[in-house]
């Protein structure tokens, strides 16, 4: 069992152990409703509008005059977020929480020859997230097969699994490389917790801040630029089946979604797989159907992602590919209302 | 197939089943596993949930399947449809096949067949009967196919016990039945992995998607790079060995790789990725719900069966997976292509009527290279 020091809750706010110190230093939200918690209660907000900008709040956690008031700030923050009911905030909020205590984690591993701080980390992965780490001289391992539940969210090439070290059915990682692997569990988890919370009232003295987070929300609201252009991998399934080569199956469930995703229809499509060397206008039609849901079961099949593309050989990226992970996504160009 | 022919190859394949009980079982965890089956000329009746040995003979029995298959993942209720199965798991597979090696003597053993006039025709891209440029591509495998798709399995091995850290207990290798092999894994850390994990997985096996950074390439500066060395474990160490050869030249070898530069040495990449990559089909390996056929049931794409290898090196798969019987049957055959079965060669045969053994009869109309008369 590890003891866990204030130091600690201020890090890793998020722990089930927070709510436990709170209780039995006796604080409750009527309490905090107090003018006197006024600063508190404004910490909290800047904590949330450092979040929004997608900035990393950080904490003097050297300071232990403001031990309390750091966790307390995190507390309040997610009553606020809560009363609000943004799901943009509570978004922008957990992730950038997940950073700071990402953060954490790493500074913790880092300090290996102190066992009793390595502790803490690898009890937090292991316990929130199932993921065992152990250490192995300079590096961290983890399981093939944890790494890659994990790792497959990453779209950078450097998280694929042939350009990481793999010996022993054990990945090798760095600190930062290990925190970062469970950031998206971080916040799903931190995320998970606010969801949890059951706020019935909240204090007259918070009620301006709730109001100031609808305004900040407007900020983000988001539109998109969309062309035309088919993505390569798309163009590539036409021109074969132009020139009357065989495309394979995968291929041309690729090009059916993709063109049913852009509101074609099975009438539409069907006439491009007339030169394919096996064509046969029944099959086709009815294979057509059925990965439109329009006949089978209903099932309404989506173009498979890049990753899965890649893999089939059926991906010919180009730089306007950056960033996306799904074909239907190319050229859509998001931005934020900021 | 034409109904004269599925007859024949019917009984035989009923004949086979009769007598080889002991080599088709049920796997592990059979309750939870998907069955299904094709019978000739007919579509795939799936969703089938089998108990044991017994109703699996049955089955084999009354049906007559020319094809049976198995989940490898598995379900809480595997005979409801798809969506309702509740999956649970999966065994990883591999599937290695000559076709996808893209060796020198496919040339010399593959034909094409006319799907409007049947013609056979050695190659080409229309059909010099009729015209036609709906063309099936038939191919019978070679000695040197085997043995190169062995290689290929041999290299899949060594990664999964080396680098995935999966006992040899924990595998398994069957001759497909065709052209190539299946590899089973049964270890409960990858049986969870969802498509996309498998995906990755697989672009590891095969050597995709890497980049030069990982070996050490610097892309900012080039004087900075360092090679690995051929110790090292993993794919560092098998790029490596294919870089150096031997270690005496190395110091040389090094200079002339890093000057080329980064973008030289990321289309090398490409190269290395044909020359050491594993050849495994992908799609096999991603799909959680595929039914794969079963271990002991007879291909119907050439009649042989799929057959556990417990000495991958000296297993033969044209005489070991040739069980049907040998009783003499008349056909006619035209194949343009000579093949060896149980160590006997069989053609070229242009449109003659012959008498072979039922296994060689029955590979030829498997094939589309013969009907009986």
């Amino acid at each position: 069992m590890i003891q866990l020091g204030i130091r600690d809750l201020v890090k890793y706010p998020f722990l089930a152990e927070t709510g436990e110190y709170l209780r039995d230093k006796g604080f409750n939200l009527e309490q905090l409703g107090h003018p006197d918690w006024k600063p508190i209660v404004e910490k909290a907000y800047g904590r949330i509008v450092v979040a929004t900008t997608g900035q990393i709040y950080g904490s003097a956690i050297e300071d232990f005059e403001n031990m309390d008031s750091e966790i307390l700030s995190f507390v309040i923050a997610i009553v606020l977020l809560k009363s609000a009911g943004i799901p943009t905030l509570i978004k922008r909020f957990s992730l950038s929480e997940a950073r700071r205590a990402e953060r954490y984690l790493q500074r913790d591993l880092l300090q290996k020859k102190n066992e009793t701080k390595l502790e803490l980390p690898l009890k937090i992965m292991q316990d929130l997230f199932s993921v065992k780490v152990m250490t192995d001289k300079e590096d961290f391992v983890i399981s093939v097969s944890d790494y890659l539940k994990r790792a497959v969210q990453f779209h950078e090439k450097e998280w694929k699994l042939i350009n990481r070290r793999v010996e022993n059915g054990f990945v090798f990682l760095t600190a930062h490389e290990t925190v970062r692997l469970i950031r998206k569990e971080l916040d799903g988890y931190i995320n998970s917790k606010i969801q949890a919370v059951n706020i019935p009232s909240i204090p007259e003295t918070f009620r301006e801040r709730v109001s100031d987070l609808s305004l900040l929300a407007k900020k983000f609201s988001e539109y998109v630029i969309v062309s035309s252009d088919y993505p390569p991998c798309i163009k590539h399934a036409i021109e074969v089946l132009d020139r009357g080569e065989n495309l394979p199956h995968s291929g041309r469930f690729m090009l059916a979604t993709y063109l049913l995703s852009k509101g074609q229809t099975a009438d539409q499509i069907a006439p491009l797989f007339k030169n394919a060397p096996d064509y046969n206008e029944r099959v086709t039609r009815y294979q057509l159907d059925h990965i439109a849901g329009s006949s089978g079961k209903g099932t309404k099949y989506s173009c498979p992602s890049c990753d899965k593309l890649k893999s089939e050989n059926l991906c010919f990226e180009i730089p306007e590919c950056n960033g996306i992970i799904n074909p239907t996504q190319f050229g859509k160009k998001r931005t934020a209302n900021v | 197939m034409f109904e004269k022919n599925v007859k024949l190859v019917n009984d035989v394949f009923k004949e086979y089943y009769f007598k080889h009980f002991e080599l088709i079982h049920v796997p592990t965890r059979t309750s939870e596993r998907e069955f299904g089956y094709q019978k000739f000329n007919e579509g795939m009746t799936r969703h089938l949930s089998i108990k044991d040995d017994k109703e699996l003979h049955l089955l084999l029995m009354t049906q007559v399947p020319s094809d049976v298959y198995c989940s490898n993942a598995y379900y809480s209720f595997p005979n409801l449809p798809m969506s309702e199965k509740d999956w649970k798991g999966a065994d990883l597979i591999f599937d290695i096949d000559a076709k996808d090696l893209k060796l020198d003597c496919r040339t010399s053993h593959i034909c094409c067949k006319c799907n409007s006039c049947q013609n056979i025709v050695k190659q080409g891209i229309n059909c010099s009967v009729c015209g036609s440029t709906k063309l099936e591509t038939i191919s019978v495998t070679c000695k040197n196919c085997m043995s190169e798709s062995k290689k290929e399995v041999v290299r899949l091995l060594e990664i999964l016990t080396k680098d995935f850290g999966i006992q040899k207990e924990e595998i398994k290798v069957c001759f497909s039945g065709n052209e190539g092999f299946h590899v089973y894994v049964v270890n409960s850390d990858y049986q969870t992995l969802d498509s996309r994990e498998r995906a990755d997985l697989a672009d590891y096996i095969m050597f995709n998607g890497i980049i030069p950074e990982t070996l050490g390439m610097n892309k900012q500066n080039n004087s900075k790079s360092t090679l690995p060395d051929v110790n090292e474990r993993g794919w560092r160490g098998r790029v490596a060995k294919e870089i150096f050869g031997s270690k005496s030249k190395r110091a040389k070898i090094v200079q002339e790789v890093i000057s080329g530069g980064y973008s030289v040495f990321q289309a090398k990449l490409e190269d290395w990725r044909q020359e050491i990559g594993v050849k495994i089909d992908p799609k096999v390996t991603m799909d959680i719900h595929r039914i794969f056929r079963l271990e002991g049931s007879l291909n119907s794409k050439s009649g042989l069966s799929k057959i556990l290898c417990k000495d991958l090196e000296n297993f033969d798969p044209f005489s070991d997976a040739c069980l049907l019987g040998d009783e003499n049957v008349e056909i006619i055959a035209n194949c343009p292509i000579s093949f060896k079965l149980k160590n006997k060669k069989y053609g070229p045969y242009e449109k003659e009527k012959i008498t072979v053994p039922k296994y060689a009869a029955v590979y030829m109309i498997c094939k589309g290279f013969a009907d009986i008369n």
